[in-house]
């Protein structure tokens, strides 16, 4: 267990140094900085509200930001390392491929992580200006710390079905976007008034919506159903990326 | 050490690997060889763990690949066909890495990696990032992340790819030395190798074995294997090809080159002949005759002309007649 815990930290330890030795770590951060920066405050009118809250001008911009930049970070996990072959030196290495998995997939998460809290000088504009409640404000970012993780565990999926960056990238842009779409009213309309389901096909599909589990958050309500929504994307993509990888190898 | 058991591999339709067995023990080196896509880096594939088998089964160190990967892999040193590493990082940073992956801390990583640093000449580019490095280096790189953790097994898939003459020599040095307390299987192309390491040398052929032995016993099977080449002077080639004729043990002979002043020729012993039998009838007549005998050896046998007529598929060889 100990050898597991270890081996998984060597590969996080590696992942998140070469995302430092690269451009791509910087160039993320300051895309998604400058993004978030200019959706609160320009767009997302965060002064004209005249509310001490980061709701709606700043979080519920996230599952959109994310659709677009979580697949960036996402796209390279596996297919660079089909590429460069070095998938053949880490499987024939003494771990698990469970361990490359998630240490794999935790790095990644861990570096969303720190862009995030890099986001900080927003709390704290908001905290100068007014009296925010900060437990909502923590609670939405554990929120989209973990909408986040459930975004790049689809796109481990993709990284590991294709060689290519750039096809894996669009294809885990489309399947987070169907996540969204799901919980969007104008679906909800559209099945109950022109498929004539029932409400309940409504609800079923608005529960597969990282909006419907996202907005929870937003509102500073820690919903352990939503929780294990966002939990149980991670395991069962983590889960479906061991199961490709190995059906690769099997030929 | 290693056991390998009616290994089969089938991509789809194809037919990679088809049916191999083997054993390797500690102390000797199998050089594997045989045409491209003859099943060679398929089979390291799937000893090493790396790809799981159609059929059959595979032990290393007595721990099944299948059943208990993580013992035997531990065993087990690896380079893979095009010495995959991991570009971003240097290649002090990666050896750190594998060390790391393979259990080492602290003092003794350390250690490990200033020792295979060394064997592999790798001082000058210890800190450059292993995507700016030259093929030779970055599969000197490859090679010694193999031999991190000295294992008792060694998988090496064309170790001696893309290295200068000198390196090539190092290599080859290298693992015959280890070869004397690891069992180690290694793949090339190229013959004169297979004779100056390895102590039992495979051909493998469409996904078969198709001749097993050490160099020697290979070279036997060569056409002109147990053949006397002679170079010699004052005497034209019929009279040369008339006189060697008479010898007992002789079949034919053939004359390879004719000068203005010397003769190139090779007979061709009968079968069953005593080695040396030959030779030694030769050198007689020469010295009854008075010819002026230059030089006269006994072929060995030539790898490559064994690696042809065993790997050349039938129909070429007829075109070729
Ligand atoms: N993943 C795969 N999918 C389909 N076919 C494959 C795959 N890997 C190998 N093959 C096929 O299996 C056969 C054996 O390939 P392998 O790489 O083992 O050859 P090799 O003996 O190493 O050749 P070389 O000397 O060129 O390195 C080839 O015909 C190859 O095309
Ligand atoms: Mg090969």
């Amino acid at each position: 267990m100990s050898n597991a815990f270890s081996n998984v930290r060597t590969i996080v330890k590696r992942e998140l140094k070469s995302y430092f030795t690269s451009p791509i770590a910087y160039v993320f951060i300051v895309i998604f900085l400058f993004l978030t920066g200019f959706l609160t405050f320009m767009l997302g009118g965060f002064f004209e509200l005249g509310q001490a809250s980061l709701e709606r001008p700043f979080f519920s911009w996230h599952p959109w930001l994310y659709l677009f930049l979580v697949p960036a970070i996402g796209m390279r996990l596996w297919s660079e390392e089909r590429r460069l072959g070095t998938l053949e030196l880490l499987f024939t290495m003494p771990i698990t491929p469970w361990q490359a998995i998630v240490g794999k997939f935790v790095a990644s998460w861990l570096f969303l992580a720190l862009t995030l809290i890099l986001t900080f000088p927003i709390v704290i504009t908001v905290n100068y200006l007014g009296n925010p409640d900060n437990g909502i404000i923590l609670t939405a970012y554990i929120g989209s710390f973990l909408m986040g993780g459930a975004y790049l565990a689809l796109s481990c999926i993709t990284s590991a079905m294709t060689r290519n960056q750039v096809v894996s990238f669009i294809i885990s842009v489309v399947l987070c976007f169907m996540l969204i779409l799901a919980g969007l009213p104008a679906v909800s309309t559209f099945i109950l008034d022109v498929l004539g389901a029932g409400g309940w096909l409504a609800d079923l599909v608005g529960n597969f919506s990282v909006l419907t589990h996202f907005s929870g958050f937003e509102k500073g309500v820690l919903d352990s159903r939503s929780i294990i929504f966002f939990l149980s994307i991670i395991i069962f993509s983590l889960f479906t990326t061991g199961v490709i990888l190995r059906s690769h190898r099997a030929g | 050490m290693i056991k390998v058991e009616n290994l089969k591999k089938t991509f789809g339709p194809k037919v990679a690997v088809n049916g191999i067995s083997f054993t390797v023990e500690r102390g000797e080196v199998l050089g594997f060889l045989g045409p491209n896509g003859a099943g060679k880096s398929t089979s390291m594939r799937m000893i090493t763990g790396f790809i799981p088998p159609t059929a059959g089964k595979v032990t290393v160190g007595g721990f099944d690949i299948a059943e208990n990967p993580i013992a035997a892999k531990r065993l087990v040193g690896y380079l893979p066909e095009n010495a995959p590493a991991y570009t971003d990082m240097t290649v002090y940073g990666f050896l750190d890495f594998v060390a790391e992956l393979r259990g080492m801390r602290g003092d003794q990583r350390k250690k490990a990696i200033h020792r295979v640093v060394e064997m592999c000449f790798l001082e000058s580019v210890l800190y450059q990032s292993v995507d700016t490095l030259s093929k030779g280096y970055r599969h000197r790189t490859c090679f010694a992340q193999s031999i991190i953790h000295d294992p008792d097994v060694l998988i090496l898939d064309e170790p001696t790819d893309g290295l200068d003459p000198n390196q090539k020599h190092e290599v080859r040095t290298l693992i015959r030395r280890m070869g004397e307390k690891k069992a180690i299987i290694f793949s090339t192309h190229i013959l004169e190798e297979v004779e100056a390491v390895c102590s039992r040398a495979m051909i493998i052929d469409r996904g078969q074995v198709v001749a097993n032995g050490t160099p020697a016993e290979l070279k036997q099977k060569s056409d002109i294997a147990g053949a006397v080449t002679l170079t010699v002077g004052g005497v034209t080639s019929a009279e040369l090809s008339q006189k060697l004729a008479q010898i007992s043990v002789a079949k034919r002979t053939a004359i390879l080159k004719e000068g203005s002043s010397r003769v190139l020729a090779r007979v061709f012993p009968r079968p069953d002949t005593v080695s040396g039998e030959l030779a030694r009838q030769v050198a007689e007549v020469a010295q009854r005759e008075k010819w002026r005998l230059e030089e006269l050896h006994t072929e060995e046998g030539r790898l490559d002309e064994v690696f042809r007529s065993i790997t050349l598929p039938e129909t070429v060889k007829e075109e070729r007649k």
